[in-house]
C-alpha cells in the first residue's frame, strides 16, 4: 500500500487532475480537466448547474466511489500518488482531504463526540478534551458552546451546525478542506462566518469550495476555476486564475457570459 | 436575456454621461465666447450652468452606485461602472476650468490688445472637439477612438506654448497690464488642462474594454 500519511511534498501544489474524465455509465461527465491547486490558498470552482463541479470535488477524496456507475480516468495526484492507485487506501485519503457538505450533517451525538468521534477512529491516543478546545477554537466554535459540550449538535443552529462540521473535519488534521456548497442552507450572516473562518483555516490548509454564489467565491476565495458544458453536455473547465481577475477582466468570453449573468 | 433591469439602468447612465458631456462642452465654448466678446452677463450664466454640471455629476453618482449595490455588476459591468464614476468626475472638473474661463472674463476691467484671442479661441475649439469625441467613444466603447484623440493633446500643448510665449511678451512690452495678461495665461493653462483630462477619459474608454489601466498622455500640471 501506498502510505500518503507518510510522504509529503515540499512543491506548491496541493492537489492536482492531469486529463481528469469522470463517466457515469456512458454519460461523459466530466472532460479532460487538468486542475492545480496551490497549497494554502482557498480555489473556488463555480460554473453553471450540471457542469461538473461537484463531481471533480469529489473526485478528490474518492467519495465518487459510493456512486457505483461512477468511472475515473486520468489522474488525482495528491503527495506524489495518485489518489485513484489501486495501492491507494481511500479511508486515508478522505482522513487527509476532508469533506464538508451542503446541508449540515453532525451525527445525532453530543457537540463533544462529534469532534472526536473521527479522531478516535483514527486512532488518536492524546487528551480529548484539549482536542475538542482547541479543534472548536479553530472552527471559531468554543466560545458559543464551551459551557455545554455535552448538548446534543441537533439543538445547534444551522451555522453552528455547520461550523461543528467543519471542526470534525479539522479534528483529524487534513491537509485539504473541500467544501460542496457549504452555506447554501446558512442565513447571510452565518455564510459571512464561515467565509472569514476559511480565511483564518487557509493559514493551514488548503481549501476547496464549489459554489453557485458568484459573490462569495469572488469575497472567498484566492483562485477561481469556471466550468460549463460543451457541446456533449460533458463538464469542462474554461479557465482558471487568480479570483481578482476572474471577477473583473476574465480571458474566456464564456467566463465573462456566466459571471455577468448574461447565461446561466 | 437575463440581466435586462441592469442593461438598461447603464443605457440610461450612458446617456446621462452624453448629456453632461454636452453641459460642460457648451460651457467651455460659452465661457470662451464671453472672454473674446467681453461679455459679463455670458460668463455669468456659465457660472450658473457649471451649478447644473455639479449636480449632474452627483446624480450620476449615486445612480451609478445603486446599481453596483442592487445589481452585483461584475467583470465588463463592473470596470464600465467604476468608469461611469471616475469619467463624471473628470468632465466635473472640466466644466470648472470652463468655470474658471467664465470669472476670468467677470474679473478683467480693461482689455489688452495684444493678447492672441484667435489662437485662444482656436486652443478653446481643438479641447472642446477632443472632449466632443472621447466622449462619444466613451458611451460607444470605441478602443481605436480613444487611443487617437489623446495624440492631438501634443497639438493643443503647442498651442499653449505659442500663446504662453506671446502673453510674455506683452507681459515685457506693457508692464502695467500684468495682472490682466495673467488672466489670460490662466484662461490657457485651464484649456491644456482640458485636453489633458480628455485623455484621462480616453483611459477609462480602454480600460472598460481591455480592462487594462494605461496613461496615454504625461499629465504635467506645471507644464510651461
Amino acid at each position: 500500500m501506498i502510505n500518503l500519511d507518510a510522504s509529503t511534498s515540499s512543491s506548491a501544489t496541493a492537489i492536482e487532475t492531469r486529463g481528469l474524465n469522470i463517466h457515469y455509465g456512458n454519460f461523459r461527465a466530466v472532460k479532460d480537466i487538468d486542475l492545480v491547486v496551490e497549497k494554502q490558498k482557498i480555489t473556488a470552482i463555480i460554473g453553471p448547474s450540471g457542469c461538473g463541479k461537484s463531481t471533480v470535488l469529489r473526485t478528490f477524496n474518492r467519495m465518487n466511489d459510493f456512486i457505483k456507475i461512477a468511472r475515473v480516468s486520468g489522474e488525482v495526484l495528491f503527495r506524489g500518488a495518485n489518489l485513484y492507485d489501486p495501492a491507494v487506501d481511500p479511508v486515508e485519503v478522505r482522513r487527509l482531504i476532508g469533506m464538508v457538505f451542503q446541508k449540515p450533517n453532525p451525527f445525532p451525538k453530543s457537540i463533544y463526540d462529534n469532534v472526536v468521534w473521527g479522531a478516535k477512529i483514527n486512532g488518536f491516543s492524546g487528551n480529548e478534551d484539549e482536542l475538542v478546545e482547541s479543534t472548536l477554537r479553530q472552527a471559531a466554535l468554543w466560545d458559543e458552546v464551551k459551557d455545554h459540550l455535552q448538548k446534543g449538535a441537533l439543538e445547534l443552529s444551522g451555522g453552528e451546525q455547520q461550523r461543528l462540521c467543519l471542526a470534525r473535519v479539522l479534528a483529524v488534521q487534513p491537509e485539504i478542506i473541500l467544501m460542496d456548497e457549504p452555506c447554501s442552507a446558512l442565513d447571510p450572516i452565518a455564510t459571512l462566518k464561515i467565509e472569514d473562518l476559511m480565511r483564518v483555516l487557509s493559514k493551514d490548509y488548503t481549501i476547496i469550495i464549489v459554489t453557485h454564489n458568484m459573490q462569495q467565491a469572488a469575497r472567498a476565495s484566492d483562485r477561481t476555476a469556471f466550468f460549463t458544458m460543451d457541446d456533449d453536455r460533458a463538464g469542462i473547465m474554461v479557465e482558471m486564475d487568480d479570483t481578482s481577475q476572474i471577477f473583473t477582466n476574465p480571458k474566456d468570453k464564456r467566463t465573462e457570459d456566466y459571471i455577468t449573468g448574461r447565461f446561466g | 436575456m437575463p440581466r435586462e433591469t441592469m442593461d438598461r439602468e447603464i443605457r440610461e447612465l450612458k446617456d446621462e454621461i452624453l448629456m453632461l458631456g454636452s453641459m460642460v462642452e457648451k460651457n467651455i465654448s460659452d465661457a470662451m465666447v464671453s472672454l473674446k466678446t467681453r461679455n459679463v452677463q455670458l460668463s455669468l450664466e456659465v457660472l450658473q450652468a457649471d451649478n447644473n454640471v455639479n449636480q449632474k455629476r452627483f446624480d450620476i453618482e449615486s445612480a451609478a452606485l445603486l446599481v453596483i449595490a442592487t445589481q452585483q455588476p461584475m467583470a465588463h459591468d463592473l470596470r464600465l461602472l467604476a468608469a461611469i464614476l471616475e469619467v463624471a468626475g473628470e468632465l466635473e472638473r472640466i466644466g470648472d476650468y470652463a468655470k474658471g474661463n467664465a470669472k476670468i472674463n467677470t474679473l478683467l476691467e480693461y482689455a489688452v490688445h495684444e493678447v492672441p484671442l484667435l489662437e485662444l479661441e482656436a486652443m478653446s475649439e481643438a479641447a472642446a472637439s477632443m472632449l466632443h469625441r472621447a466622449v462619444i467613444a466613451f458611451v460607444k466603447e470605441d478602443e481605436k477612438e480613444a487611443r487617437d484623440i489623446p495624440l492631438e493633446d501634443d497639438r493643443v500643448d503647442e498651442m499653449y506654448k505659442s500663446i504662453y510665449r506671446k502673453l510674455v511678451e506683452c507681459m515685457i512690452q506693457k508692464p502695467q497690464t500684468i495682472d490682466h495678461t495673467n488672466f489670460y495665461m490662466w484662461a490657457a493653462h485651464n484649456l491644456e488642462r482640458t485636453a489633458d483630462r480628455v485623455s484621462n477619459i480616453c483611459e477609462r474608454t480602454i480600460f472598460v474594454v481591455t480592462g487594462e489601466l494605461t496613461e496615454l498622455t504625461h499629465n504635467d500640471e506645471d507644464m510651461s
